[in-house]
């Protein structure tokens, strides 16, 4: 039997999501699966991570983790890999997690499959998927060593309970000498979003259709309305008129809310790879030739600035009934 | 001070992409500078500038035609640059790729290096932390903004929520993000200068790599699955209502 483990992502004692997500694909592989959580909250955690399927957590609290980028989580896990030889070890492709994967991955000369929208297990090893040219083709790459490191994006599984509990099985930080050296030193949050962007059930996502930041607040008034969140394209984010932490797509966040409102974009298949497992997509958009009208449930070709003021006020009425 | 910046050629972004024969992507037809390395040879410049004695040496592996984005890199101001160019290179995966420019990046012994956050065609961003790995340096990553002072290098390191300051004593590997600034245009002057500037060309017998198998191989490459069209209607004026009765449907309203 193989042993999975999947790399909990812990921030500031909270566990992400993604290691939940992680979680469920490794049910479905099958096998031994266990939970490797570094930092505040370890421990803490393996409730939630048996919940979801691990077997077993191995769980050191020690703050070196969340003091000092990268290094000492790569040191401990290369000691853990080590001492234990897990088959496939699952990273979030997320900004805190790859730094640990593509490090532990050099340090065990291994390589790895970063990006992966899905693993499935295949001739005794592992085979990810992963998008090429911006997620129009999508391609099955067999990694050819033990272990298999892969790290998969955000929202390609959704993450159930299965019910159980995880044995806590305390491991100690193994952090070399020259590894406590880039320090975080200050955490800074800038205008914090109402509700969570990939949290969200409804979205309401600006392009540069919206023609200027001017307009964003009309895209507000209507998540408002709907108790959803606004997104971005990078487009908009690249030129500065919303914070990076709005933007959908290969960059920014990937997304999967029920419903998707786009308006004023484009489509180009770096946005929608982050956006495309929406549940419903509505788009507003002036050409009738843009992309992201092919993939709309329902797509509409006007004028962004006209028709989603008119659509918070429908909208409000309705509620008011 | 020495920074090294790491610049990689991709296919044209606006040419038509290409697969070989083996499923890796063709790297034959028109190739330019990528431009998130821009704004690492942008950070790289303001930080020569502020501190008015660094060097800033590109370092690119390749094929051939990656010259011309090494030509363009050292047109903006770098000083020097080496091209690691191999036949036994191409198709090269992460790993080797992390392998060839730690061993050229080690023989110039650097205080900073600089890379960006990810390629534009490749995307993974899976080079930069093996690198700081082989290097044996600390990696500061998404950087929107470098600040160097004496030996200590803090960058603000953009989050979810905001961003976070991050701090470490050089030798260290720093990845940029659009933040840094908007990289500025190869002055005429600066293309002149770049013309006579050292293209120093390795290959892998100079650098004492021999690259292993490759950790992981490409069994094939399939269209994605497309979401199928739905209706798509001009608005007559009854936009609104048909959106609304969509939402009441699906029960978000
Ligand atoms: C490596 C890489 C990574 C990338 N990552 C991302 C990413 O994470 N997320 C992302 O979004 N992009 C990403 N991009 C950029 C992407 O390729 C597109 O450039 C970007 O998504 C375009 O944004 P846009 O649709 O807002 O702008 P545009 O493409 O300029 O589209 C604007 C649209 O608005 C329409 N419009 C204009 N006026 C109106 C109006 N009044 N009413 C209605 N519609 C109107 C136009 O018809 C047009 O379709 C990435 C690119 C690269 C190379
Ligand atoms: N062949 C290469 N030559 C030089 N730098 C590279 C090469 N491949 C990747 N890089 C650097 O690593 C960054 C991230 O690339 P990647 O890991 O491929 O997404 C790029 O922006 C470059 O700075």
């Amino acid at each position: 039997m193989a042993k999975i483990w999947i790399y909990a992502e812990l921030t500031g004692g909270e566990l992400a999501p993604i290691s939940l997500e992680l979680l469920a694909k490794a049910r479905a592989l099958g096998g031994e699966i266990e939970a490797v959580a570094l930092g505040k909250g370890a421990e803490a955690s393996a409730a939630t991570l048996g919940k979801h399927g691990a077997k077993k957590v191995l769980a050191c609290d020690d703050e070196v983790f969340d003091k000092y980028l990268a290094q000492p989580a790569t040191d401990t896990m290369e000691a853990l890999v080590k001492a234990n030889s897990p088959d496939l070890i699952l990273f979030g492709f997320t900004s805190e997690s790859r730094e640990v994967a593509g490090r532990l991955s050099a340090r065990l000369g291994v390589g790895q499959v970063s990006s992966a929208l899905d693993v499935e297990a295949a001739g005794g090893g592992f085979v990810a998927k992963v998008p090429y040219f911006g997620g129009a083709k999508v391609a099955r790459m067999k990694l050819n060593n033990k272990p298999a490191i892969v790290l998969v994006r955000p929202k390609s599984f959704e993450a159930a309970e299965s019910g159980g509990t995880a044995k806590v099985e305390k491991v100690t930080a193994t952090v070399g000498a020259d590894s406590k050296r880039a320090k975080l030193v200050e955490r800074v949050a800038e205008k914090g979003e109402k509700v969570k962007l990939e949290d969200a059930m409804i979205i309401v996502s600006g392009g540069r259709g919206m023609q200027g930041p001017e307009n964003f607040p009309l895209l507000e008034a209507l998540a408002d309305a709907l108790g959803g969140a606004v997104g971005a394209s990078r487009a908009v984010v690249d030129a500065g008129w919303v914070p990076y932490s709005m933007q959908v797509g290969q960059t920014g966040k990937a997304v999967r809310p029920n419903v998707y409102i786009a308006a004023g974009i484009s489509g180009a298949m770096q946005h929608t790879v982050g956006m495309k497992g929406s549940k419903v997509i509505i788009a507003i958009n002036k050409d009738a030739e843009a992309p992201i009208l092919k993939m709309a449930d329902l797509g509409v070709v006007g004028d962004a600035l006209k028709i989603v003021p008119k659509l918070t006020e429908a909208i409000k009425a309705k509620k008011g009934k | 001070m020495k920074i090294v910046v790491t610049v990689k050629q991709i296919p044209d972004p606006n040419g038509a992409h290409k697969l070989t024969a083996d499923n890796r992507m063709a790297r034959d037809g028109e190739v330019v500078l990528d431009p998130g390395d821009e704004y690492g040879i942008e950070a790289a410049l303001r930080i020569k500038e502020a501190s008015g004695d660094a060097e800033v040496v590109l370092v690119s592996m390749g094929p051939a035609k990656a010259a011309d984005a090494i030509r363009k890199g050292l047109s903006m101001g770098a000083d020097r640059a080496i091209h690691v160019n191999d036949d036994a290179l191409a198709g090269a995966d992460a790993l080797t790729t992390a392998q060839v420019l730690a061993a050229a990046i080690k023989a110039e012994s650097p205080d900073l290096v600089i890379s960006g956050t990810e390629s534009t065609d490749g995307s993974t961003g899976m080079v930069p932390p093996m690198l700081a790995e082989l290097l044996g340096f600390p990696q500061l990553t998404f950087a929107k903004n470098v600040e160097v002072s004496g030996n200590t290098v803090k960058i603000q390191r953009q989050t979810d929520v905001g961003y976070d300051v991050v701090e470490a004593d050089t030798p260290a590997l720093i990845t940029v993000t659009a933040g840094v600034g908007e990289p500025r245009y190869a002055s005429l002057k600066g293309i002149m200068a770049a013309r006579s500037k050292e293209v120093k060309k390795v290959g892998l017998g100079d650098l004492g790599v021999t690259p292993g198998k490759p950790a992981e191989e490409v069994l094939d490459v399939v269209d994605a699955e497309q979401r199928k069209a739905g209706e798509v209607i001009e608005d007559d004026g009854t936009a609104v209502d048909k959106i609304v009765a969509l939402l009441v449907k699906v029960k978000a309203v």
